[in-house]
């Protein structure tokens, strides 16, 4: 083992928005900062470099942003995704400070772009990173390094030594061999533990060895799980995550955003046995996005299987993997491995349920529904009747986790009823403090970038 | 053209037009969300569009070592470079484009030995300043071919590219939009006005911008100091030599610096950037390409110091020599790219009229 000469202030364990966020403040105000980061520089930036934007208050026109999204309206579009599970205190610390966020990102590097083509319904509330999160990532790195902060790549934290309430030492392996460092104070925003699917087994059962994680493979809760095991105050449980449903034939890691399938809504969605499983219709597609995820991991296997007909395959945006297609119904299943008789039975009685479709309407809900269908397909339900026939394989897509380090309105970790006294988390893991179910595009950035700024912030006056 | 170049760039056009983060950085990506499949002569379009800044290569989540392997700016680098080749006129000329660094050299060479044996062996009995070298009419023997063909080729070219992408009748708004954009190096500002990245990985600077606008607007002063010197000469009978305070030279001296400045960084720039994200095989047929109009610009500038002096006698042909090359190879070498970036730019200007 051993130990890095160097006295570093404050150590910061991750290397995407969150870490970055907390590396930059706490540099500005003088520390002296490292940056451990388990990914090589290609990777470097963990879910971050995925994302594309971040969800900001405004009381007027803002950047790219338009028009004016207050603070009651952001909480209550909250409120409707969480369910009511949300720490209203954090989450309105988050949505307030949002705001400052926007011109913050923009002095240290950060670039916006007019809201994308195909996302015109987020253009108010939500704000487009120019080249998306990489790009973010790539200034941030660029001006923490100009104020000095120093990065290591390839330096996996595996253990922070709790001693009394205070975090005496970080030990991580890079090169080859086990090192250790003894910073002032300590920043963990290294994520969730979405990627270690050996836990996600755990807490799921055997079927979420059929999961897709749609982000980093980096993110293997190494030292949210060391640090609970200390002791150190935990909140969410292990089952909640955010997964939607993708192509099937996605990577099993970083697939990204090319890898979501938005043509749910004009298609029938049936499981390996042909059989239809819940209302593709029910609401329009960004909102029931998450659900679906859920949804696949219940059937058989945990796969589905989308069918659409060839009126419906210009209706959505277009995916990274081409549709599989085929003339006949039939020939379609023996592609996509259904039972013919079968898939030929579902759309036949799904075809005979719809109704007059000539209310139909892609973009809203349209009321063009199923009679006396189980379960009914209550909008945009168009027989599928034209040829060629196009299918999607579906698979489950884990976003993150949400089971996290539990912190208060400084960041700061606590173990029993105190604080930490050293220790502060930002971004994924700990944003089960904010949310406790649900998601709400763009927040996950957000609470990275408050609470990142926070944590860089409180650390650096602990350590000067 | 070469179904494979097209293949790969449509493979990661694909993915781009399922992703979109790089929207915001040039024109390539708006125009390639018009669309939801790519026929070549789209693909051909959009690698002409595009002006190698890389912005979209560093901001990219899926370059290797991840499996979907992106880098945009190659792959359409690639394509671009095929399709020059492909409309290439006379069509046997096309395999210079694979030698054009070669061939610059040897005709430098040959230009300038060529000249110089003509103005040895013509040599006018009268004449001021390089005319007592070498008499007008045989330049204009020279020039006038030189400078008409290689662009008949071009504009042969340019109706086949034309073609290609299925461009319609053009109008004057659509080309006056693409004069503003490469006026302005619109797509080499990052969309966010800082710049392009280039020299130094993911780091937007102006220097490629400012370096290509330099050479742009240098190349335009010195041709439009010879076209004055070509009016004064017919149309008012006023011949050359020109004091500095003519209009030649005013136009000329400044043009000359502006490209010869603009060249040395554009060279000095391609030596640092990485050769991956272009077209490996034309790196240096374009760096060719950057020193042979360097050495235009330099030998004009030193001719012009030179005046009254003997080194008139190599410094002309030496010119001379390197500005036959430069127009012989025009179409052939990096040089189109100026003709079709501002096809596939009036193309693009004319498809958001309509979008
Ligand atoms: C495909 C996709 C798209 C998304 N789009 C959006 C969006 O548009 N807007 C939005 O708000 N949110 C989005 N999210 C969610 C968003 O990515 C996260 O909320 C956010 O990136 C979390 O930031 P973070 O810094 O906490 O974690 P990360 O960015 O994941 O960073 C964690 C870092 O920790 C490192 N690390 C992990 N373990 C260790 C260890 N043991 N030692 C050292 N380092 C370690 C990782 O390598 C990584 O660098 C998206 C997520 C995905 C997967
Ligand atoms: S280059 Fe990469 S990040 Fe940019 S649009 Fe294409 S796939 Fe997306
Ligand atoms: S290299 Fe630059 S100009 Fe070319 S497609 Fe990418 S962002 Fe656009």
């Amino acid at each position: 083992m051993t130990a890095i000469p160097d006295s570093y202030d404050i150590a910061v364990i991750g290397g995407g928005n969150a870490a970055l966020c907390a590396a930059i403040t706490a540099a500005e105000a003088g520390a002296r900062v490292l940056i451990l980061e388990t990914a090589p520089k290609p990777y470097r930036g963990g879910n971050s470099r995925h994302t594309r934007n971040f969800r900001c208050m405004h009381s007027g026109p803002l950047g790219p942003l338009v028009e004016s999204y207050s603070e009651e309206e952001y909480f209550s579009d909250l409120m409707k995704v969480t369910g009511g599970k949300t720490d209203e205190h954090l989450a309105r610390l988050a949505i307030r400070t949002s705001e400052d966020c926007l011109p913050w990102m923009e002095a240290h590097g950060v670039r916006f772009q007019p809201s994308l083509s195909g996302t015109l319904s987020l253009a108010r509330t939500n704000a487009f990173f120019l080249g998306g999160g990489k790009g973010l990532v790539n200034a941030y790195y660029r001006t923490a390094e100009a104020l000095g902060v120093e990065v290591l790549y390839e330096a996996a934290v595996t253990h922070l030594d709790l001693a009394d309430d205070r975090i005496a030492q970080v030990t991580f392996t890079h090169a080859g061999e086990e090192k250790t460092v003894t910073p002032k104070s300590v920043v963990v925003a290294s994520g969730g533990f979405q990627a270690d699917t050996d836990w996600l087994a755990r807490a799921w059962g055997p079927a979420a060895r059929n999961f897709l994680i749609r982000g980093t493979p980096y993110n293997r809760g190494v030292v949210l799980s060391d640090l609970l095991d200390q002791g150190v105050e935990q909140v969410g449980d292990p089952t909640q995550c955010h997964a939607v449903a993708i192509d099937g034939r996605a990577p099993k890691f970083d697939g990204g955003i090319v890898t979501r399938l938005d043509c749910v809504p004009f298609s029938i969605v049936v499981n390996k046995e042909a059989q239809r499983f819940y209302d593709e219709g029910e609401d329009v597609w960004p909102k029931r996005y998450a659900i679906w995820g859920r949804l696949v991991a219940a059937q058989p296997d945990q796969v589905g299987y989308v069918i659409i007909d060839a009126k419906s395959l210009k209706l959505f945006m277009p995916s990274v993997f081409p549709p599989i297609e085929a003339a006949t119904l039939p020939e379609l299943a023996e592609k996509m491995g259904l039972p013919p008789d079968k898939l030929c039975a579902t759309v036949d009685e799904f075809n005979a349920a719809c109704g007059d479709p000539s209310g139909f309407h892609p973009t809203e809900l349209d009321g063009v529904s199923t009679s006396g269908l189980t379960p009914p397909k209550t909008n945009w339900a168009r027989p599928i009747t034209e040829p060629p026939f196009y299918s999607y394989s579906l698979r489950t897509g884990v976003t993150f986790t949400y089971l996290g380090l539990k912190v208060d309105e400084n960041a700061q970790c606590r173990i029993g009823d105190r604080p930490v006294t050293n220790l502060w988390a930002a971004g994924e893991t700990m944003a089960g403090s904010i949310l406790g179910q649900g998601y709400l595009a763009g927040f996950g950035m957000t609470i990275g970038t408050v609470f990142g700024r926070i944590a860089g912030k409180e650390a650096a006056a602990h350590a000067n | 053209m070469q179904t494979d170049l097209i293949q790969e760039a449509r493979r990661q056009a694909e993915i781009c037009n399922a992703c979109r983060y790089c929207e915001g950085y040039c024109s390539v990506f708006p125009a390639l969300h018009r669309e939801r499949a790519f026929s070549d002569g789209d693909i051909t379009q959009l690698a002409n569009l595009c002006h190698n800044c890389r912005g979209c290569y560093y901001a990219c989540q899926y370059t290797a070592p991840h499996e979907f392997d992106l880098n945009l700016p190659r792959a359409l680098a690639e394509v671009r470079q095929a399709s020059w080749k492909d409309h290439a006129w006379p069509r046997g000329f096309a395999h210079l484009f694979d030698r054009s660094g070669v061939l610059m050299a040897g005709g430098l060479v040959l230009g300038f030995a060529l000249i110089f044996a003509l103005a040895q062996a013509l040599r006018p009995d009268s004449g001021a300043g390089f005319y007592a070298y070498m008499s007008h009419g045989l330049m204009v023997t020279i020039f006038t071919p030189a400078f008409l063909l290689p662009l008949l080729a071009i504009a042969v070219s340019l109706r086949g590219y034309w073609r290609t992408v299925g461009g319609g009748p053009v109008r004057p708004g659509d080309i006056w939009g693409a004069l503003r954009s490469a006026g302005r190096m619109k797509n080499l500002d990052g969309g966010h006005g800082d710049g392009c990245n280039f020299e130094d990985e993911d780091r937007f600077s102006q220097a490629r911008r400012h370096f290509h606008q330099a050479v742009l607007y240098g190349f335009l002063l010195s041709f439009a100091s010879t076209a004055s010197g070509t009016v004064l000469h017919y149309a008012f009978g006023i011949e050359a030599p020109y004091g500095f305070f003519s209009l030649p030279k005013l136009l000329g001296v400044p043009g000359g610096l502006l490209l010869s400045v603009g060249c040395a960084g554009l060279a000095w720039l391609k030596l640092k950037a990485d050769p991956e994200l272009g077209a490996p095989a034309a790196w240096g047929g374009e760096m060719a390409f950057v020193l042979l109009l360097f050495a235009v610009a330099v030998s004009g500038l030193a001719l012009y110091a030179a005046t009254g002096t003997s080194a008139v006698a190599w410094l002309l042909p030496l010119h001379l020599g390197a500005v036959l090359t430069f127009f012989l190879l025009t179409p052939y070498s990096k040089m189109a790219h100026g003709f079709y970036r501002m096809a596939a730019l009036t193309r693009d200007a004319a498809q958001n009229r309509a979008a």
